[in-house]
């Protein structure tokens, strides 16, 4: 099933059908139209982190309380993450993480480049599966497998968007 | 500077304290972070609808929140330390503004790292936790520094509207070692079995 070029509208119709109702974020330029969606949205909470760690503790909470939450970030919240990434791992608790990339295609900003780099070792390092994926009709099924991977295995996935998809630009630029 | 640690006997000592809160918790599901909160859920008496912790610091107010949010018809307690919240404490500005009214934190706070060798915390000087979560917004905060205040305080976090957050400022103690299961999946499993969420 190949997606629109409207991925957010794809991945919001992934977290329907999978009964996601919770969505934890620490907002990316590149998640503004999804987290749009997700604020005016009926039956999927938004919630504003003050880090993004704390979405893997809501995440873990809410699996281990009979729901399901997910986190959507930049690139460089997974560096905050690491650590807390061992609560889900410990607990067999899935923990699905929707990440915007930066330090890549084009990137103009040289603080975003380590962390950008870093981001797929160090998850995986800490038994995270990655989905990288680099075209805007294929966001929506990926993230739909990436779900199912975490939520029916008990593990934590990352789709890592890449900025390809999202389109390099200096400050000032529209 | 000198600082002299609260060792005497007119401070709350955790262990009794603890066992007490929990004794009238009801139906309430408890979410106590690693170390010494663990210790003391599990020592007051071992419970499948305790949510025991062994790693994360600084993720039982954020884990206890996504509990609250899943079982909203359930009251939801973390337990945590001085030294954990401190670490998450942006996680109170998160948990008043999603203001789940089922929430509730108990903070002990010794002033110390205790696991590691009672090195001094922060709160031992000038922070001041319940004025930190008034002024992020949570509902209704408080400290209370004496044993008696006990009957209160169970009231306030088991049936005052949430999210409230309690500081109790506790003695500096010499505990017995009391450790619940380690195995993460075995906890998560009992816990969701309890819950109705897992068959078996």
């Amino acid at each position: 099933m190949r997606g629109s070029s409207n991925w957010s509208e794809d991945v919001l119709r992934a977290i329907e059908a999978r009964k996601i109702t919770t969505v934890c974020t620490i907002p990316d330029g590149g998640l503004t139209q999804l987290l749009k969606l997700i604020e005016t949205h009926k039956s999927v909470r938004l919630v504003t982190l003050s880090t993004e760690e704390e979405g893997v503790g809501i995440a873990t909470g809410c699996w281990l309380g009979g729901g399901r939450a997910m986190l959507a970030m930049q690139s460089s919240g997974v560096g905050n993450c690491i650590n807390a990434l061992g609560l889900p791992a410990a607990f067999r608790a899935p923990c699905l993480l929707l990440v915007t990339m930066r330090g890549q295609w084009g990137e103009f900003n040289p603080w975003q480049v380590p962390m950008g780099q870093a981001v797929r070792p160090a998850l995986e390092a800490v038994g995270v599966k990655c989905y990288p994926v680099d075209r805007a009709e294929e966001i929506g099924e990926t993230f739909a497998a990436a779900a199912d991977f975490a939520f029916n295995s008990r593990v934590s996935a990352a789709v890592l968007i890449a900025q390809r998809v999202i389109g390099a630009k200096g400050f000032g630029q529209k | 500077m000198t600082r002299t640690p609260h060792k005497s006997s007119n401070r709350i000592q955790r262990r009794p304290f603890v066992a007490d809160l929990l004794a009238r918790r009801g139906e309430a599901l408890v979410v106590p972070g690693l170390g010494s909160p663990t210790w003391d859920c599990f020592a007051a008496g071992d419970c499948a609808e305790y949510l025991y912790s062994w790693g994360g610091m600084g993720l039982a107010v954020p884990t206890a929140l996504g509990v609250a949010l899943a079982q909203p018809s359930r009251r939801v307690l973390c337990v945590t330390g001085d030294g954990e919240l401190m670490m998450g404490i942006g996680s109170l500005a998160v948990v008043a503004d999603q203001a789940p009214d089922n929430l509730a934190i108990l903070v002990l706070d010794n002033e110390s790292f205790g696991e590691t060798g009672r090195q001094r915390g922060l709160t031992s000087n000038r922070a001041d936790l319940a004025a930190v979560g008034k002024a992020f917004g949570l509902k209704t905060t408080r400290t209370i520094t004496d044993a008696g205040a006990l009957p209160e305080l169970a009231d306030f976090l088991f049936r005052a509207p949430g999210p409230v957050l309690a500081v109790a400022k506790i003695a500096i103690t010499e505990d017995p070692w009391r450790l619940p299961q380690k195995d993460g999946a075995t906890i998560a499993f009992r816990f969701r079995r309890a819950l109705g969420l897992e068959d078996a």
